[in-house]
């Protein structure tokens, strides 16, 4: 405890001193640290967003960090040693929920800290829905969907209930080791309506037909806890059919060459986007929403696309969404969001799963040990 | 004067008593000997016991966030004093109206939803409950409301459920059992603490699962390592040390290193399962991501802390022993059961004490090769840590299997005396 105190005491007086000598320089700090989930994923946020920030602003130091999937815990850790050493933090919608009830995120208006859009509309407008919490800035829209092996299954699965059929589609699946998604697919493919789901899953009896359904290929999964993991499983040819995020699917397929197919049949749709830690100091906090303002406009969010096939969050981008940085292919058929691939799509319920997972977790835990 | 001299106390060269003179002498090197030991003693204190105290203490407290539960609910706590859940009637108006009071200044600060997080981990849906209430709530005027309890059912009629307010009412000391009556499987219903339902008992399962997969492990160390152990112990200098650098090599290597080469060897689609089917056999075998993946990656991981304290005890056992044993007439057998054997017995329990209290404690290989029937308890731990943000029962579960651990260590003490083992 003691230790973690000191060291953090430490960080904070080189970033004291940072500050202290962005105070000569105007009123914004000349260091910023900015959080997300490292891989292909934070490396397009660092050729679309930082690099030109970076360019704009001379001298500014841009510290890279790879916790968010720890976002929420090490933020209350910051906050209750009173030293918060993050200035923009990547996380998605239901994280920025709990930091924006917790008071661990800064609230923001989008119409006066966000940029227009091109044609004048309004940010709030621009992003319409997507802003779910007062603190979140949206930036993407990402699903969680199936790939599968196209060489090794003699029919391409159609359907996501195509997963419960082992028949047809021999091999094993990857799926992810907690029940988010895998109770809703479940019982999709047991016949519920999908404006039934959560109401089924509410109930004692909704939770025994998921893992029932689950039970017919409970033999036949490798539980995945790490997204680059099914890709790998893919490639090995461990499974033939499995679920990640939709970015690291395409990846393996349009990058790496595999024989990968794209299962879009009821993906689920999750938003990823920016916050600001509360109560920083407050020439970091002009730096971090200076940043965000540049990072999330019209054109910064259509040029991520051209690295990672996750569809921007304003509805002005979508148009300027182009090619491939390097392979020079066309974006939009990748991204989720497109008519294509979005036929039959279902958004996570963050309000939901707040209040149900650790209850439904402690149940899916039971079950994959019985 | 012979007489004073003899009669009175000895006195040292300066005069004092040479008693008192002794005793300080006797001080000052004790105080020296306590600076010299000061820095060891500070590292242990601030690194190890003070980690472990504030994790004993955080099974217990109650809190929600940084401040205790009845610190953010004064009113409530005081109001539901008198109030008895198995009556099965709600609580007083006044316990609804110091609700709406306390939820107030609560929300005030934020912590209204840290509140619901805390309730939430015993009933499911307070987090939710108090989530949604929040602005609706802080803009009710206190002073302007004749009927509370309706005024809260109208924000939310979960707040007209029972089992709420009993869990409210169940948490409102500064200390709590809850995170203990998790960490053991059991639940707080209306009527009192019920254990779960045998298949929902999923800590008791991972803590016999942990210890049993950690005794084989254990076990498969020890078959392995000690024939290796006394080959080294046995051979010449030249070729004993040429074997230990076999040993030692994948010790120094890292640790996700050699658990990812396992996965490599042993998936469906590896190096193991290739060689399988190129021999005939027609079904690939499932060898990772199951309980048999663990043990093969632990056995091997674990097994230099086997080889290394065996290999030093049957370094110091002379091997005339054994040819005075077979000129005695002992074959081959007896003379290891009845002569070797016995004196290698303190490496046993160094190494098999060591493996085993690592191997309690691992958290890595378990989860990289362990599928669904082959993690940890200390897998659970980290998720309860790190992902739901269950300090309270996090720290409980590392308490019990600390007590474990201890309680094992007292065992293994009175069976084969701690004195005998020895680590060289």
């Amino acid at each position: 405890m003691k230790l973690t105190k000191m060291m953090l005491t430490t960080t904070a007086l080189t970033v004291a001193a940072g500050a202290a000598f962005a105070e000569g320089h105007g009123s914004m700090a000349d260091s910023m640290t900015v959080v997300s989930w490292g891989g292909a994923y934070q490396n397009s946020q660092v050729k679309a967003y930082v690099e030109p920030y970076v360019e704009m602003n001379e001298g500014l130091e841009v510290v890279t960090d790879e916790s968010s999937a720890e976002a929420v815990t090490k933020l209350r850790a910051m906050s209750e040693a009173g030293n918060i050493t993050w200035d923009v933090v990547d996380v998605v919608a239901a994280d920025a929920m709990r930091l924006c009830d917790e008071g661990l995120a800064l609230e923001i208006d989008p119409d006066t800290m966000l940029a227009d859009a091109p044609d004048g509309t309004k940010a709030s407008e621009d992003f319409g829905d997507l802003i779910v919490s007062e603190c979140f800035i949206p930036q993407i829209v990402y699903s969680t969907t199936f790939g599968y092996r196209t060489d090794l299954l003699d029919t391409a699965p159609t359907s996501v209930c195509d997963i419960f059929d082992t028949e047809t589609f021999p091999g094993k699946r990857a799926l992810e080791k907690r029940p988010i998604g895998n109770m809703e697919w479940a019982l999709i493919c047991d016949g519920v309506a999908i404006e039934d789901v959560y109401d089924t899953l509410e109930t004692e009896e909704g939770v025994q037909r998921a893992f029932a359904k689950l039970d017919t290929i409970k033999d036949d999964v490798v539980w995945w806890s790490a997204g680059a993991e099914t890709p790998q499983l893919l490639a090995d040819g461990e499974v033939t059919i499995g679920s990640t995020y939709n970015g690291r699917l395409f990846s393996a397929i349009a990058e790496q060459g595999q024989p990968i197919g794209m299962l879009w049949d009821w993906q689920m749709f999750d938003l990823d986007g920016w916050i600001i830690p509360a109560g920083l100091p407050a020439d970091r906090e002009a730096r971090a929403l200076d940043f965000v303002k540049f990072a999330t406009d019209t054109q910064r969010l259509a040029d991520q696309a051209k690295y990672i096939s996750y569809g921007p969050a304003r509805a002005s981008s979508a148009p300027l969404v182009g090619q491939h940085a390097e392979l020079g292919i066309e974006m939009a058929p990748h991204m989720p969001t497109d008519p294509n691939n979005a036929q039959n799509t279902f958004l996570f319920n963050y309000d939901w799963w707040a209040s149900y997972r650790d209850d439904l977790d402690a149940q899916y835990q039971a079950w994959l040990l019985q | 004067m012979a007489d004073t001299t003899t009669d009175g106390p000895m006195l040292a060269a300066d005069g004092t008593p040479l008693k008192q003179s002794l005793a300080r002498a006797l001080r000052r090197q004790k105080i020296r000997a306590l600076m010299l030991t000061a820095p060891l003693l500070i590292f242990v204190l601030v690194s190890f016991i003070m980690p472990i105290g504030s994790m004993l203490m955080r099974s217990i407290q109650n809190t929600a966030g940084t401040e205790y539960v009845p610190d953010i609910l004064p009113n409530v706590v005081a109001e539901l004093e008198e109030w008895d859940p198995t009556t099965g009637e709600l609580p007083s108006e006044a316990a609804f109206k110091a609700m709406i009071i306390d939820f107030q200044v609560a929300f005030e600060n934020k912590q209204h939803t840290q509140l619901g997080r805390r309730f939430n981990y015993e009933t499911p849906g307070m987090s939710s409950l108090f989530r949604k209430s929040g602005r609706k709530v802080s803009r009710m005027d206190v002073a302007e409301i004749t009927d509370a309890k309706a005024a809260l059912l109208d924000v939310d009629e979960d707040w007209g459920n029972l089992q709420y307010w009993a869990t409210i009412k169940a948490n409102s000391g500064y200390y709590t059992s809850s995170y203990y009556m998790a960490a053991f499987d059991a639940e707080r219903t209306i009527e009192g603490v019920q254990m779960k339902d045998p298949d929902q008992r999923i800590y008791q399962k991972l803590m016999l699962r942990t210890l049993w997969l950690s005794g084989l492990i254990t076990f498969c160390t020890l078959a392995i390592g000690y024939p290796v152990a006394w080959l080294l112990a046995d051979l010449p200098l030249r070729t004993s040390n040429l074997l230990m650098i076999l040993v030692l090599l994948p010790f120094w290597t890292s640790l996700l290193v050699r658990t990812s080469a396992w996965k490599i060897l042993l998936q469906e689609q590896g190096v193991i399962n290739d060689i399988w089917i190129a021999l005939g056999f027609s079904d690939r075998l499932s060898l990772i991501n199951n309980q048999l993946g663990v043990v093969i990656a632990m056995t091997h991981i674990l097994l230099p802390f086997m080889i290394l304290p065996l290999y030093s005890v049957m370094k110091t056992i002379p091997p005339s022993y054994l040819r005075a044993a077979k000129s005695l007439g002992a074959t081959n057998t007896t003379a290891f059961l009845r002569v070797y054997f016995p004196q290698t017995t303190p490496g046993i329990g160094a190494g098999a004490l060591l493996v085993f209290i690592l191997a309690v404690g691992y958290f890595i290989t378990p989860e990289l090769v362990g599928g669904a029937d082959g993690t940890f308890i200390s897998n659970r731990i980290y998720f309860q840590f790190s992902t739901l943000g269950n300090w309270g029962l996090a720290a409980a579960l590392g308490t019990i299997m600390l007590a474990v651990v201890l309680l094992l260590y007292y065992v293994y003490d009175k069976l084969v005396g701690i004195d005998n083992v020895k680590l060289g």
